[in-house]
């Protein structure tokens, strides 16, 4: 085999997070009233987008963290093959230009020489302080003052140019798979698309994925001759190290959250609806446990993981198995550390739920504890964890980054966002400032995070049966007694906004009701 | 004529989803000075867009499209903002329904009413204090000096609702718009601010527009009657006119539909449909759809108004004499169709016997919790209740009737007492224990929004209890078919059963409207196929024409399956036409106890005799000198020691205050504790 596939403990994990996806989508394809809703989510323009640059991102991910040794050219004494101790996943392949062309220093983005002067032997024996040029960046030009600027244009737009052509490609295809589902013929589904007639957006969708197009296609022009997005200080290219930092964030993102969750969840839910000394002692669990310095709590526990790891070497075959480690027990001390906060949401929530009528009327009929709180409660409080994940999905990242700017956050041979911010304190404070790094990092973390945003909002819209997405033409029963409601609760508002008679400015207006 | 105001043609419209709703359509009246115009319909019909309209205070998707509202001869929707400030407040004034909701908790009552004078008179800081002491004295708040700086919630429901009336009124308007003032409140609280309403016009001479759905509101306060359906107005009268011959259809219907003694075991008359969507376009008349009397004109012409006598004009091309077929002309007594009143064997044991049943909630202070104090929401209440009859727990808000009924079903575990249910003993069973009974004993809640899992469809909804209990079908079901239906097809039958469409499981409860909501919740419960049935103030969310048909088909279900109920209200004419004995409540007991007939006819308990007298009368002609209640419920963790009613009857003696009184029987089926009867027969099962 010319190569041996590596599992890092967070791979093993990331697969049977994918798995568990994997057999959802399969449960919920076969359950209609399940579907319904997730149909929802499809409806949504922007929810759609979102995931489509998201998926990006997760593909991305996803191919970093296929990870594997390559067999080196000679052999052992025994005549086995011998696999590089470097670990390398099939991202580090197909970016293979980009991790293998290091230059000697910083370089500004799309630069050909070198952002600090140095010293140069002249051939004619003399020396002279210049801006050198880049082994790799432009090194094609002969004379880059005059070829720099047009061999830029001309392969951004020629790489523009194929990645339409891609596009169009794939939108042919998606045209064609559409009219052989829906027996149209191939002109009128495209015509259904930019009408918007179709049940999915996927004029939206189609767009969306046009600028991801052109932008891989004009990068990929490029970064065969030039460092996109500049060079860091050691030289290493900046693009490659913000795709690399993507797995880590949406591992730290992702485990930490599912980690977190179980916590939450559970003791969230029982302080909230057993109550009495159950909610005491959690209360003061957590209590108690958001009273320590969070980042006190995490060093402690990661200088632990560091020496234990420095003391016993022969665990670990490679180094990227030494920094797996850590960085696995980074998102299990980050998931113990940050369940708090969500918990208490989820005690207030469970605790004003369980005194709904419909939770009476369940213990009216004697349904066990357990089934109240995974059918009546549980449904009724995930809007909440939703939205607390994906927001904590951001300050998950940053932790990371603050984390490491102390000394204990991912390993140093790891490349993270985290580690890139870091970076830039320096960096920002030396004149001329380099700040392509940061722009990277930031403009990476923002789409992100964004798009998780954006695409948590359509499927929290979407699940809530309450609130309606999609218009429905058909099966309006009271559709009159919806806009009544509709009516009042913008009354409501009103009377709340309007500051100018002091009757109105304090009382809110109510619809009809006996008491 | 000294008209005050005058609406022509108002036109609102809401621009919310696709379709703009059209709120008001069409609307003129007109109000003279110092007239209560009652202007009268159900839920959804426009009537609070009206008043917002007139006060110019819509929501932001509101639009005025056309119309004019003219107040002293100017149009008021052609000024200019900043001058319609100094109308609001100032000439119109608005009262809202929930008094909880419409007071700022973090300002004082006095710093609220302030800002009026401030707008407004431009008074000075001591003649405002003087003012806004005038004014609280003027609705009646003890102690008015003290009381001024106080925060909203220190004071109780109807004196909140008199402070939002004092701050109404410190403008000195000319009009007051009150937006169901009343609804949130209890009978006796509902007589006292209604009787506040009428001395303040008197006094100030202003005329008041009252938005409300309550018929018996409209007959003790209006002089003029507007009728409002589906965005437009019916019917205008006199209260005379219309009280003695309602013209349109829909008001004879809601006339009918209203719940009374004279229509025992009969059923009610029941409005088809609900109020057809604002958002479309009509043809036609309205209410022809759910009209008995719609003929083919209804359909595609719109009637005009037609005068009948005087000022009395209705909307309905059954008075165009031009048009109208002569035999369709409708009566205004509809014929009911009699039910059949089964007249049951008494049972000799009673189904369910509570007996001095007491619910206390500790009141934990300080850093140990250490109980302070005992709130005696129930405290010591018997009960028989025998097998397919119907017992009614009547009481006001606050009285404990809810508590009673959820510890009968051990929702809330009792503090003493025991609940005997054909033969077991439910207090002190543990929840194993009490799953078989579950299923004999259900419970109907009072607010058909929360008691359904807005997560769940109906069929799960309905299932739950099925699954939960392990039973099969409902027994309903075997009548029709010997062979046990699956559960799918049990959800079809229940659903068949409580009227609704078989496809409405598929769906989630925010799909229906309150009365379709409150009937999936009886068919919950009827799932578990009960012999017993708690209804907590199931109609008391609803519209009367809802209520008439939930009424209905709950009486239906004790005809055809002998069910056992017992209802917990505070509206006396549904008891009066459902129950067979009444339980009054005050404060956590029970202080009059007897059959219906007994009870109703001759009260003897003194709080009995306020509340019913307290209930607003349609009939005019019945005109019982109503009595007064001073004041509020007492609080139940500090209740007045002696007979707890004391502090607030008209007939307390010295003794009163001193224990509270046993029962006194007055018949073998009727009890009251009252010292003004004699107190020999005293049984120690009613003593505490």
């Amino acid at each position: 085999m010319p190569f041996k596939p590596v599992i890092l403990w967070t791979d093993a994990l990331v697969f049977l997070l994918v798995f568990i996806v994997l057999i959802t989508i399969w449960y919920v394809r076969n359950n209609e009233h399940l579907l319904a809703p997730w149909r929802r989510v499809g409806h949504s323009t922007s929810g759609m987008s979102a995931l489509t640059v998201l998926l990006v991102f997760i593909a991305i991910g996803f191919l970093d963290t296929l990870h594997f040794r390559p067999a080196l050219e000679h052999t052992n004494s025994q005549g086995e093959r011998v696999y590089s101790v470097e670990v390398l996943s099939v991202l580090d392949i197909v970016l293979t230009p980009l991790r293998t062309n290091v230059e000697k220093t910083y370089s500004a983005p799309l630069a050909t020489h070198l952002y600090t002067k140095e010293t140069v032997d002249l051939p004619d024996g003399s020396q002279k302080r210049t801006f050198a040029r880049l082994e790799f960046g432009g090194a094609h030009l002969q004379d880059p003052d005059t070829e720099h600027l047009q061999d830029i244009g001309w392969r951004a737009i020629t790489g523009a140019c194929l990645g339409l052509l891609a596009w169009c490609g794939l939108h042919a295809l998606l045209c064609l798979s559409m009219a052989r589902r829906s027996k149209n013929n191939f002109v009128q589904c495209f015509q259904a698309i930019w009408r918007r007639t179709t049940e999915i957006p996927w004029h939206a969708i189609l767009i969306t994925l046009a600028f991801i197009f052109i932008l891989i296609g004009a990068i990929a022009m490029l970064a065969v001759h030039y460092h996109v997005l500049g060079t860091d200080k050691v030289g290493q290219d900046v693009l490659y190290l913000s795709l690399k930092s993507i797995r880590i964030a949406l591992i730290i993102g992702t485990l930490t959250t599912l980690i977190m969750l179980p916590f939450a969840l559970l003791l969230g839910i029982t302080a909230g609806y057993f109550r009495g000394w159950v909610d005491d002692v959690i209360q003061y669990i957590y209590t108690t446990l958001n009273s320590i310095p969070s980042v006190l709590l995490i060093a402690a526990t990661v200088l632990m993981m560091q020496v234990y790891i420095e003391t016993h070497p022969e665990i670990f075959e490679t180094i990227a198995a030494r920094a797996d480690i850590r960085l696995l027990f980074l998102c299990i001390i980050l998931g113990i550390t940050s369940w708090t906060s969500l918990c208490r949401l989820l005690r207030g929530e469970t605790l004003k739920l369980r005194e709904m009528e419909y939770i009476q009327a369940a213990h009216a009929f004697g349904v066990s504890h357990w089934r109240i709180i995974s059918r009546h409660i549980l449904p009724n409080v995930m809007y909440i964890v939703l939205i607390a994940t994906v927001m904590d999905f951001s300050g998950l990242v940053l932790a990371e980054a603050v984390l490491s700017y102390v000394g204990v956050g991912v390993d140093p041979s790891m490349i993270s966002f985290g580690t890139m911010i870091n970076a830039a304190r320096l960096e920002m404070a030396r004149e001329p400032m380099v700040w392509w790094a940061l722009l990277a990092a930031f403009a990476f973390m923002f789409t992100l995070v964004l798009c998780a945003n954006l695409f948590a909002d359509a499927v929290q819209k979407a699940l809530d049966p309450r609130i309606r997405t999609y218009q429905y033409n058909n099966r309006q029963l009271n559709q009159g007694l919806s806009q009544s409601h509709a009516a009042t609760a913008t009354t409501q508002q009103a009377a709340a906004q309007s500051s100018i008679t002091p009757v109105s400015a304090d009382t809110v207006h109510r619809p009809p009701r006996q008491s | 004529m000294n008209t005050l105001l005058e609406i022509e043609n108002l036109k609102t419209v809401l621009h919310t989803g696709s379709n703009p709703v059209c709120a008001v359509d069409g609307l003129s009246l007109t109000i003279n000075k110092g007239e209560t115009f009652a202007l009268l319909g159900e839920s959804g019909c426009g009537k609070s867009m009206t008043a917002l309209s007139i006060m110019r205070l819509l929501p932001d998707t509101g639009e005025i499209q056309a119309g004019a509202v003219r107040l002293n001869g100017n149009d008021v929707l052609q000024l200019p903002e900043a001058s319609m400030r100094r109308i609001r407040g100032k000439l119109i004034s608005m009262i809202f329904q929930e008094p909880m909701l419409s007071l700022n908790p973090v300002m004082t009552i006095a710093d609220q009413i302030d800002e009026v004078l401030k707008q407004h008179l431009k008074l000075k800081n001591d003649a405002a204090e003087h003012r806004i002491m005038e004014l609280l004295e003027q609705v009646g708040i003890p102690d008015a000096r003290r009381r001024m700086h106080e925060y909203s919630f220190q004071f109780s429901g109807g004196m909140k609702q008199r402070v939002m009336i004092a701050m109404a009124l410190a403008g000195q308007p000319e009009l007051l718009i009150a937006d169901e003032p009343t609804t949130a409140l209890d009978v006796t609280i509902q007589s006292q601010v209604l009787d506040l309403l009428r001395q303040v016009q008197q006094q100030n001479h202003m005329a008041i527009l009252l938005i409300t759905h309550d018929l018996g509101v409209v007959s003790e306060m209006a002089q003029m009657v507007a009728v409002m359906y589906a965005g437009e107005i019916i019917e205008q009268a006199p209260r005379e006119n219309f009280f003695a011959q309602p013209a349109h259809p829909y008001s004879q219907q809601l006339f009918a539909s209203l719940p009374a003694k004279q229509k025992r075991h009969q059923a009610l008359a029941v409005i088809s449909g609900t109020v057809p969507s604002l958002s479309q376009q009509f043809k036609g008349c309205r209410f022809a759809d759910r009209c008995t009397h719609a003929f083919a004109r209804c359909h595609d012409t719109e009637p005009q108004w037609h005068a009948i006598a005087g000022n009395h004009k209705v909307r309905c091309h059954l008075y165009d004499s031009a048009v109208a077929p002569v035999q369709n002309k409708p009566i205004a007594d509809i014929a009911l169709k009699t039910g059949a009143a089964l007249p049951q064997p008494p049972a000799n044991e009673p189904l369910l016997q509570v007996n001095g049943l007491k619910v206390h909630f500790p009141i934990r202070k300080g850093l140990f919790k250490r109980v302070v104090g005992q709130v005696k929401a129930v405290d010591g209440v018997s009960l028989n209740i025998y097998a397919g009859k119907t017992l009614a727990l009547v009481g006001e808000s606050g009285c404990g009737k809810t508590t009673v009924g959820k510890s009968i079903l051990q929702l809330i575990e009792p503090t003493a007492g025991n609940v005997r249910y054909n033969g077991h003993e439910l207090v002190g069973m543990r929840r194993e224990q009490l799953r078989p009974l579950r299923a004999q004993l259900q419970f109907v809640f009072q607010d058909p929004y929360s008691s359904l899992n807005p997560r769940m469809r109906i069929i799960d909804i309905l299932q739950e209890g099925m699954n939960a209990l392990d039973i099969d079908a409902p027994a309903m079901n075997t009548q029709t078919s010997q062979t046990p239906l699956s559960r799918e097809k049990a959800v079809d039958a229940l659903l068949d059963c409580v009227g609704l469409p078989v496809e409405a499981k598929w769906r989630y409860p925010h799909e229906f409207s309150g009365g379709q909501r409150q009937r999936i919740a009886i068919a919950r419960a009827l799932a578990v196929n009960p012999r017993l049935l708690i209804c907590d103030e199931p109609t008391s969310a609803l519209d009367v024409s809802v209520q008439a048909q939930i009424l209905n088909l709950l009486n239906t279900l004790q005809d055809d399956f002998g069910l056992t109920f017992l209802f917990i209200t505070h509206n006396i004419s549904v008891v009066e036409y459902l129950a067979d004995e009444i339980a009054v409540m005050y404060l956590g007991r029970i202080v009059e106890y007897g059959r219906i007939d007994e009870v109703i006819e001759n009260p003897r308990h003194p709080y009995t005799q306020a509340l019913l007298s307290a209930v607003p009368m349609i009939d005019q002609s019945v005109n019982a000198s109503m009595i007064k209640l001073k004041g509020d419920l007492p609080s139940p963790a500090s209740p007045p020691v002696g007979c707890h009613f004391h502090p607030r009857c008209p007939r307390a003696m010295p003794v009163c205050s001193q224990s509270y009184p046993a029962a006194s029987i007055i018949s073998p089926t009727h009890y009251t504790h009252c010292y003004l009867y004699s107190q020999e027969h005293t049984t120690d099962q009613h003593e505490h």
